[in-house]
């Protein structure tokens, strides 16, 4: 299966997604206008995926900002992961990261924590 | 043109604003605002805190306008496309500002969700966001009205808004943010 691998912009984060690796990584901002546009190819990765996952499934999640239309999408992801680990055939968990003092984005992955059942690790990082 | 530009400059600088803008709201403009605003707050040396905030409900605020604009009809003698913004900052945080058209039909629902965000607290509004994020269909460009209660989440305070009768089909609508500058900030400058 091809990786994704997708450099950061302005508005939109850097993403690696490798089947090999079992590897899902978001990181950086995602505030563009659009953002159905770009998570929709995400979403068929992991739709593919999901049809032979790794035993262990990797997902890490550092965003730095992102908007309300993001949010919608990142949820969409986190609802595919959701589906391939019911599934039973991958461990999996998503590590949450956020800024020491950015209670917004902890809260944020407090939100999304009580709506997708995959465990859920929330990592507090040292501010770059 | 009858405007004093000494006036509306020193408008400008006694309301501390940093920034403002009139005119047609494309991506470009919103990605070059944004960048403007990080640096100035980086040369304002703020605390990341509010730096966050500020430029989180930047983004909504400005994308909001990107969005509504988008519905309106293409010809309008009152250049419906148009918007504009401004920030400022005063001594206890910050201040954005956005106006734009609104339909004349639009004003009553409108008016209905913002009064509805405003009599909710902290955690009722954590619940009505992810009630929306959870439940409902969004439209391929929108966040579904995410958007007003996310601002109102992050600035932590209640949306300051009004409607101005324009003409027939037309009112102009107007929101003001604060978000404040907390306690242990104001000690680190």
């Amino acid at each position: 299966m091809e990786e994704i691998k997708i450099e950061a912009t302005p508005k939109t984060p850097k993403v690696f997604f490798n089947a090999e690796k079992g590897h899902v990584e978001i990181r950086g901002r995602s505030i563009p206008e659009n953002s159905v546009e770009f998570y929709k190819p995400l979403l068929d990765w992991l739709e593919r995926y999901g049809q032979g996952p790794q035993p262990k499934t990797n997902v890490e999640i550092q965003l730095e900002y992102f908007n309300t239309s993001s949010s919608k999408c990142i949820l969409d992801v986190f609802k595919k992961l959701e589906e391939i680990f019911k599934k039973g055939n991958t461990q999996m968990q998503i590590n949450w990261y956020y800024e020491e003092d950015d209670e917004d984005m902890l809260e944020a992955g407090e939100d999304y924590e009580t709506i997708v059942n995959i465990p859920f690790n929330k990592i507090s990082i040292q501010e770059a | 043109m009858n405007l004093n530009i000494y006036d509306f400059y020193e408008k400008m600088e006694r309301n501390n604003v940093l920034l403002s803008f009139k005119g047609e709201i494309t991506s470009e403009l919103l990605t070059s605002v944004l960048q403007i605003m990080e640096t100035k707050m980086e040369n304002l040396q703020e605390a990341p805190k509010i730096k966050k905030k500020v430029y989180n409900v930047l983004v909504e605020c400005l994308q909001n306008l990107y969005h509504h604009i988008d519905e309106q009809p293409e010809t309008d003698e009152i250049g419906a496309k148009t918007a504009m913004f401004l920030i400022a900052r005063e001594q206890d945080g910050y201040i954005i500002v956005t106006g734009n058209y609104i339909m004349n039909e639009s004003v009553n629902g409108m008016k209905e969700r913002l009064d509805k965000i405003n009599t909710l607290n902290k955690e009722e509004l954590k619940n009505f966001y992810k009630e929306i994020l959870s439940n409902r269909e969004f439209s391929s460009k929108g966040g579904g009205g995410l958007g007003m209660i996310d601002i109102a989440r992050k600035s932590g305070q209640k949306l300051g808004y009004s409607f101005v009768p324009v003409n027939d089909s037309h009112s102009f609508f107007y929101l003001n943010i604060k978000i404040r500058q907390t306690e242990d900030e104001k000690e680190i400058q």
